[in-house]
C-alpha cells in the first residue's frame, strides 16, 4: 500500500467513525409519533421543492412554446427580415448563429483535445501540470461577458479582424475551450490503465495506443463534453456582443471579416431597440424558441449518449 | 521519430490553448491599468458615483458591486432550498423509474441559454409581478433575483446530486441499522457526510449567478443606484456584469470608460476565481473525506 492510499483509506475510516458518532448521538424520541411526522414534513417539502422546480422550468418552457409557435411560419425561418424588423424572417440570424458556432468548434475542438492528450498521456505528473489544471478548472468559471472584453481587446482591437464572424468564433471557442479540455479529460482518465499497458505490451507505440485503444474508448465521454458545448455556445450572448453581433442585415454574411446576425443577440435586439415593441416582441417569441428547441435537442443528444454509455459499463 | 513529432505536436497545441487561456488574465491587466492613473483603487473599488459619461466623468463602482452582491444573495435565497431540495428528492424519494426521467430533464434544462431567461423574464415575469406586488416597475433587483435562481437551480440539483450518490451506501446502513428513521439518516448522516459536495454546488452556483450577463441586464433594469433599505429590493439596479455588456458599445476605445470596464471585467475575474479555488479546494476535502481518489 502506498504513502497516499494509506492516508486515503486512514481518513476514510476516521470519517466512518465519525459518522458513527453521529448516528450513536440520534437522541431517539420517546414519542416516536414526533419523529414520524418530522419525516412525513420534511420529506413532503423535498417532494413540495421538486414539484416548483419542474413548475417553474417547465412554464417557461411552456410560454416560450406556445407564443413562439404563432410567430414561426416557413417564411420566419428562410427570409431575410422587413419592414422594420417587424415582418420578414430571420433567416440570417438562423445562418449567423450555425457559422458562430462551427468557426467556434473548429478552434476548440482540436486544440482542447490536444490539450486534454497531452496532459493526460504525454505530460509528467508533476506540480506544473497541476496548476494547469487548477487554471483551467478556474478559467471555465470566469463569466462570459470577460471572455467578451478578451475578445475586443484581442481579436476586434489588435489584430484588427473588426467586428465580424471570425472574432466572433475565436472568443467563442476560447469560451468553451476549457470545458471542452475537462470533459476530454476526465474521458481519457477514466480508460482503465490495464488496457493502455495490453496494448504496450503487444509492441504497439505510445502513439498507436492513443489513437487505436485510448481514444476509441473514451470517445463517447469526449462526445458528450463536445456536444454540451455546442448547445452553450449556440445561445451565448454577451461574447459576441461586442465581437460579431449586428441587429441588421440586409442579406447572409459574405466573409469571415463581416458583422453578423445571430439568434440570441437578435432576441435582446428585439426587446431593447427599434421602434415598434410588440410586434418585436412577437418576432422574438419566434426567435426564443428556434434556439430553445436547437439548444434542448443538441443537449438532450449529449445526456442521452452519456446514459447509453453509463449503462453499458 | 514520428513517436517524438507527435508528442511535440501535442505540447505545441497544448501550450498554445494555454496561451490564450493566460493571455486572458494578461489582456485584462493591460486594458484597465490606464485607469488608475486617473483614479485611485480604492476610489474605484469604494467610489458612490457611477457617471462614466458626464464632464468629470466618475468612475465609483460600489453601486455596481452591491448590486451584484444583492442580486446573487436573491438568487442564493431561490436556488439553494429549490436545488438542494430537488435533490435530496431524486436521490431519496423518487424511484428508479421517476430518477431515470428526472436526472436527465434537469440535466438538459441545465443548458436553456440564459438569454431565454431573460426574455422570459422581461415579457411575462417583470409584467405579471408588477401587477401582483403592486411595484412601479417590474424589472427591478427582486424580478433579475428570482429569475436568477431559477436558472442557477439545474446546476446547483445535479451537482448536489451527484455528490449525494458518492456517500457510500454502508453509511446509511449503518444508520438505518441502529433504529434511526429514514428522514434522521437523510438529516444526520448523509447531509454532512456530502456536505463539502453540497457546499461545492452552492458555490458553484453563486459563482454562476454573479458571472451571469444577459438575464441581468434584461431583468435587472440597469439604474446605477446604492441599494441601502429593503424597499430598495424592488427598485432597478445596474450589476457589474450588465455595466460592461450595456456600456461597451458606447464607450470610445481608448477612453477612461474603455478602461473602466475592464477594470470592472478584472474585478469580476478575481471573483470568480475566488469562488472556484473555495470550491475547488472543499471539493477534494470530501474525496478525500469519503476515501475517493483525489
Amino acid at each position: 500500500m502506498n504513502g497516499n492510499t494509506q492516508l486515503a483509506s486512514i481518513k476514510s475510516s476516521y470519517s466512518i467513525e465519525k459518522a458513527f458518532e453521529q448516528i450513536t448521538k440520534i437522541k431517539f424520541p420517546a414519542k416516536k409519533s414526533n419523529g414520524k411526522l418530522t419525516q412525513k414534513v420534511g420529506f413532503f417539502l423535498l417532494g413540495l421543492s421538486m414539484l416548483i422546480v419542474l413548475f417553474f422550468l417547465g412554464s417557461i418552457v411552456y410560454f416560450i412554446i406556445a407564443k413562439g409557435i404563432k410567430a414561426i411560419s416557413w417564411e420566419f425561418l428562410t427570409q431575410v427580415p422587413r419592414a422594420a424588423m417587424t415582418k420578414g424572417g430571420v433567416a440570417p440570424a438562423i445562418v449567423g448563429t450555425l457559422y458562430l458556432t462551427l468557426g467556434s468548434l473548429i478552434l476548440a475542438i482540436p486544440l482542447g483535445l490536444a490539450c486534454a492528450i497531452y496532459l493526460c498521456e504525454y505530460s509528467p505528473k508533476s506540480i506544473v501540470v497541476n496548476i494547469i489544471r487548477i487554471s483551467i478548472n478556474n478559467l471555465a468559471g470566469v463569466p462570459s461577458v470577460v471572455f467578451g472584453l478578451f475578445g475586443l481587446a484581442v481579436f476586434v482591437k489588435f489584430f484588427g479582424f473588426g467586428v465580424s464572424i471570425l472574432s466572433g468564433s475565436l472568443t467563442l471557442g476560447i469560451l468553451i475551450l476549457p470545458s471542452i479540455i475537462s470533459a476530454a479529460q476526465e474521458s481519457l482518465l477514466a480508460v482503465p490503465h490495464s488496457l493502455r499497458e495490453a496494448s504496450l505490451a503487444l509492441g504497439a507505440t505510445h502513439w498507436q495506443t492513443i489513437k487505436k485503444i485510448v481514444l476509441p474508448t473514451a470517445l463517447p465521454g469526449i462526445l458528450t463534453g463536445v456536444i454540451l458545448s455546442i448547445g452553450r455556445v449556440a445561445g451565448e450572448t454577451a461574447p459576441i456582443l461586442f465581437t460579431a453581433a449586428t441587429f441588421y442585415m440586409r442579406g447572409y454574411p459574405k466573409s469571415v471579416f463581416s458583422e453578423v446576425m445571430a439568434l440570441p443577440y437578435h432576441i435582446y435586439a428585439l426587446m431593447t431597440e427599434g421602434t415598434h415593441p410588440a410586434a418585436q416582441t412577437q418576432i422574438a417569441y419566434g426567435c426564443a424558441l428556434i434556439l430553445l428547441i436547437l439548444v434542448l435537442s443538441v443537449s438532450s443528444i449529449a445526456i442521452i449518449i452519456r446514459q447509453k454509455t453509463k449503462s453499458l459499463s | 521519430m514520428k513517436e517524438k513529432i507527435y508528442k511535440w505536436a501535442f505540447t505545441v497545441l497544448a501550450f498554445a490553448s494555454l496561451l490564450f487561456l493566460t493571455g486572458i488574465t494578461i489582456v485584462l491587466f493591460k486594458e484597465s491599468l490606464p485607469l488608475f492613473q486617473k483614479v485611485k483603487f480604492f476610489d474605484f473599488i469604494f467610489g458612490k458615483a457611477w457617471y462614466p459619461t458626464y464632464e468629470p466623468p466618475e468612475f465609483g463602482i460600489l453601486p455596481l458591486i452591491l448590486a451584484s452582491v444583492l442580486v446573487t444573495i436573491g438568487a442564493l435565497f431561490v436556488c439553494v432550498p429549490l436545488g438542494i431540495g430537488s435533490a435530496l428528492y431524486i436521490h431519496e424519494l423518487a424511484g428508479p423509474k421517476q430518477r431515470a426521467i428526472l436526472k436527465p430533464t434537469i440535466e438538459i434544462l441545465a443548458s436553456i441559454p440564459s438569454i431565454v431567461f431573460g426574455f422570459f423574464a422581461m415579457s411575462m415575469m417583470a409584467p405579471f409581478l408588477q401587477k401582483l406586488l403592486h411595484i412601479p416597475v417590474g424589472l427591478c433587483a427582486f424580478t433579475a433575483s428570482v429569475i436568477l435562481g431559477i436558472m442557477a437551480v439545474p446546476t446547483v440539483c445535479s451537482i448536489a446530486e451527484d455528490a449525494l450518490s458518492y456517500v457510500p451506501k454502508s453509511f446509511k446502513e449503518a444508520s438505518l441499522a441502529v433504529g434511526a428513521n429514514r428522514w434522521q439518516t437523510l438529516i444526520k448522516v448523509v447531509i454532512p457526510a456530502a456536505g463539502s459536495g453540497i457546499s461545492t454546488a452552492i458555490i458553484l452556483g453563486m459563482s454562476r449567478a454573479i458571472g451571469e450577463t444577459m438575464t441581468v441586464l434584461m431583468a435587472a433594469g440597469g439604474a446605477a443606484i446604492i441599494p441601502s433599505k429593503l424597499s430598495d429590493l424592488f427598485a432597478p439596479v445596474r450589476p457589474m456584469t450588465a455595466t460592461i455588456a450595456a456600456e461597451m458599445g458606447e464607450a470610445a476605445m481608448g477612453s477612461y470608460h474603455y478602461h473602466a470596464l475592464f477594470a470592472i471585467g478584472l474585478i469580476l475575474f478575481f471573483i470568480t476565481f475566488i469562488f472556484n479555488i473555495i470550491a475547488e479546494m472543499i471539493s477534494r476535502k470530501f474525496r478525500l473525506k469519503l476515501g475517493l481518489s483525489g
